[in-house]
């Protein structure tokens, strides 16, 4: 069985990124906002795999051990976040949170 | 360790500066008269010291009559700056001119102190007066006694303050404050040529110190004609001379830098003896002694300071002929004798300059002290138009002024005589323009014996013109001392001139109403007194020192001029020629000083004879000498040009400044700073507050970069 091609990797990397990005930028909840950086997280972790098998070298896999430990404590803090948010404002919709401005 | 007299010099200023400092903490307490006393006997010990010290000296060989002492206790080597090879030290230069000075400025000082403690003894602020007069002297002594020039310096500064201090000692009088201003303000002008002079003399040598024992001292080099850099060209001696001659003129009340002096007046009367008369103004004298060595280096420099000195002593003269007031007369008096002093520094007689500083310490101490004694038996009155026939009414400090009078005047043989009478002499013997610089010198002491004879005539011989009675009421306390001055001339003549022509009784009591008006206080008698022992005694001591003071340099036994030798820079350096023969040059001078009294005696005693004593301006009205008499009254417009130059063009020109600073210097930095804020309004809109359009932006600039990245990867291929 032939293995899969790098490029396919790459190629499913780039769309989920893209998904990522559109759900942040169009997306109102949080929540889901955060799930959509992961998602991104998660696609640039799937190149860095992917590239990493290419050009047979170990540095691609060490990377993504340390984005998912950021990854983790990142979703600690934003948890939190949300949680306080939600018990000053009674909402979540990032739209509404919009007091530091001019 | 064996006694070396020098050693004890650093007693010298340790001793007024103790005083300073119980006098600053516990004058006070001690009250009056004792913090008095107890300032002067400071002073006198100092005097005994500095005579134990010249003993010291005069005991060592002739040629090496100098000596660097520490003036620290411990006798040790203390740096006071220490940078890289640059070592400025706290020495003392002991050597025939430094005790000099510190005679003349403990011993005189020492006397003005017992005279202030009768003088003062009413004022209420006692032990403040003796708290300056203590600072003074101990800065006056670090001046004469400074090693290098920096100390000197230092001395120098601190003399200009406590004259500011003193000067506006009543302050509560705007104008004595404004004339001790004045007084600060000129003598900074001085002290910028100083500081200069101070620095190119390092520039140049290497060193601050005038000698040391290693001949490495400035002074030293001078005389070599060597630098630290090579050799002494005359356009270095010529700009460190004239820069410390700027300085010098400044704190010796040189043309066009004397103004400040009449105006010291402002302050007690024993300053004025001590400070503006015998001491402080002498400094200018002494400093260019001190460096004598470069100043004859440079002919530019001697001609500079003989024309400025013979110039000023001419054109004060002139001034001091027509001043109704008796200090301002004295004044005008003592900057054309500093004059004189510059004269013979100029023509390279250092140590006649010198001597004269000595002989005019001594005569015009006396007349100051007598003309305080005057306006302290005037309750304060200090016109001469109200004065006369004092004579027989203080007949102590009459005789005493007599003397001075005749001292100053040049009589055969009191000290004047000898002291003017030599500077002269050499003046003639200036290679230059010596004849010329001869004949003002000696017209000069014309003038004096006759404004000197006007003032002993007002003041003692011709009619009284003042109501005994009255002088009570106008006593206030000593702050009023010279309130008359500043009235301004005019009005003074408007208000006075009409009585001086009548007859006593009747005369000055337009004026008395101005000064009854004044507090008044204290002191209950009356009418005309002679002042108390401590104020006839030194009047005294000084009237005997005039008359003999002379004696010690005389032209044929001139022991002055062999003391002072390694001091000044010697005569080899500047060739004089052969003056005036002695006794023609003696001669002119005891006849000129005799035509100037007769002069004086016979114009105040016509009018005398009528019962009246017409003023100068009745006298010369309708003559040629009318307009010269105004002249000389206005000073000669000098201080009206200072006040046009300094007030309207300098204050038109600090105000254009100062609009330029508001609007153009400040508009520029208020306007970046506007620019900021502007720009900031405009870009604050930014910040939406919705995170969403940020992350849009982010984007974007993700994009942005990304893109400028790989554009030259993918357009090379």
């Amino acid at each position: 069985m032939l293995p899969v091609p790098t490029v396919n990797y790459l190629i499913l990397s780039g769309l989920l990124f893209t998904i990522g990005v559109v759900g942040v930028l169009v997306k109102r909840n949080p929540i889901v906002i955060f799930m959509c950086i992961e998602l991104m997280l998660n696609a640039v972790n799937l190149s860095f795999i992917a590239l990493g098998r290419h050009f047979a070298q170990i540095n691609g896999q060490m990377y993504v051990i340390f984005v998912m430990a950021v990854a983790a404590a990142e979703v600690a803090i934003g948890l939190g976040i949300i949680v306080n948010l939600f018990r000053q404002k009674e909402t979540i919709d990032i739209d509404e949170v919009n007091l530091m401005k001019y | 360790m064996v006694f070396f007299a020098p050693n004890l010099a650093w007693l010298i200023p340790a001793l007024p500066l103790l005083g300073f400092l119980i006098s600053a903490f516990a004058g006070k307490r001690l009250g009056r008269p004792a913090s008095g006393y107890l300032a002067t006997f400071w002073v006198f010990a100092s005097f005994a010291v500095s005579v134990l010290v010249l003993l010291g000296l005069l005991g060592m060989e002739g040629e090496h009559r100098r000596a660097l002492v520490p003036l620290l206790p411990g006798g040790s080597e203390v740096p006071w700056i220490s940078i890289g090879n640059f070592t400025v030290n706290y020495q003392a230069l002991i050597d025939p001119l430094s005790m000099l000075m510190c005679l003349i400025v403990t011993g005189i000082g020492g006397l003005i102190h017992l005279y202030a403690v009768g003088y003062m003894a009413e004022d209420k602020d006692f032990p403040r007066f003796f708290t300056y007069l203590n600072l003074f002297i101990f800065f006056m002594l670090m001046l004469v006694l400074g090693g290098n020039i920096l100390l000197m310096f230092i001395g120098w500064e601190g003399v200009g303050l406590c004259s500011y201090l003193l000067i506006s000692f009543w302050f509560e009088d705007i104008e004595n404050s404004k004339a001790g201003n004045k007084a600060f303000i000129v003598n900074r002008i001085g002290d910028v040529g100083f500081a200069l002079g101070v620095m190119a003399i390092f520039a140049t040598f290497g060193t601050l110190t005038f000698y040391q024992a290693d001949g490495k001292g400035f002074l030293d080099q001078a005389l070599l004609k060597v630098t630290a850099h090579g050799d002494l060209t005359l356009a270095i001696a010529t700009t460190i001379g004239l820069l410390l001659f700027v300085g010098a003129a400044g704190k010796s009340a040189q043309f066009p830098l004397y103004v400040w002096l009449p105006d010291a007046m402002a302050g007690p009367t024993p300053v004025s003896a001590l400070i503006h008369a015998a001491t402080m103004v002498t400094a200018g004298v002494v400093m260019i002694t001190r460096v004598s060595p470069i100043i004859v280096q440079s002919y530019v420099v001697m001609n500079t300071i003989a024309i400025i000195g013979v110039f000023t002593a001419i054109f004060a003269a002139t001034i001091a002929l027509t001043q109704n007031d008796i200090k301002k007369v004295l004044a005008y008096s003592t900057i054309s004798q500093l004059g004189y002093m510059f004269l013979a520094c100029g023509v390279g007689a250092f140590s006649a300059g010198m001597f004269h500083v000595t002989t005019h310490a001594f005569f015009k101490a006396l007349l100051f002290l007598g003309a305080g004694s005057v306006i302290h038996a005037m309750h304060h009155e200090q016109d001469m138009r109200k004065m006369g026939g004092l004579k027989n009414k203080i007949p102590i400090t009459h005789l005493t002024m007599a003397v001075g009078w005749l001292a100053i005047a040049g009589i055969f043989p009191l000290a004047g005589f000898w002291s003017k009478d030599e500077i002269l002499g050499y003046a003639s013997g200036y290679p230059r323009f010596g004849m010329i610089l001869y004949a003002v010198g000696a017209f000069t002491a014309l003038l004096t014996a006759f404004y000197m004879t006007r003032l002993m005539m007002k003041t003692f011989y011709t009619n009284q013109r003042f109501n005994e009675a009255d002088l009570g009421h106008g006593h206030g306390h000593a702050g009023h001392d010279d309130h008359m001055q500043h009235v301004s001339a005019h009005d003074l003549h408007d208000a006075h001139d009409s009585h001086d022509s009548l007859d006593a009784g009747h005369a000055g009591e337009g004026g008395e109403g101005e000064l009854a008006a004044q507090d008044h206080s204290h002191d209950s008698h009356t009418g005309v007194h002679e002042s108390p022992w401590q104020m006839t005694f030194p009047l005294i001591v000084l009237a005997v020192l005039s008359a003999v003071g002379g004696l010690m340099g005389t032209p044929w036994a001139n022991k002055f001029e062999q003391f002072l030798e390694p001091s000044v820079a010697p005569a080899s350096l500047y060739e004089p020629h052969e003056g005036l023969p002695l006794l023609v040059g003696l001669g002119i001078g005891l006849a000129l000083a005799v035509a100037g009294i007769l002069w004086g005696l016979s114009v105040y005693n016509k009018h005398k004879a009528a019962g009246a004593l017409l003023t100068d301006e009745q006298r010369t009205a309708g003559t040629p000498l009318g307009s010269l008499y105004r002249g000389s009254l206005g000073l000669w417009g000098v201080d009206r040009f200072a006040t046009f130059l300094g007030i309207d063009v300098g204050g038109a020109f600090a105000r254009t400044m100062a609009w330029i600073d508001r609007n153009i210097v400040d508009g520029l930095v208020n306007g970046v700073a506007g620019a900021a804020g502007i720009s900031s309004e405009m870009f604050r809109r930014v910040q939406t507050g919705f995170v969403r359009s940020y992350a849009w932006v982010m984007l974007l600039g993700v994009c942005l970069v990304v893109a400028s990245l790989l554009w030259p990867i993918l357009s090379h291929h």
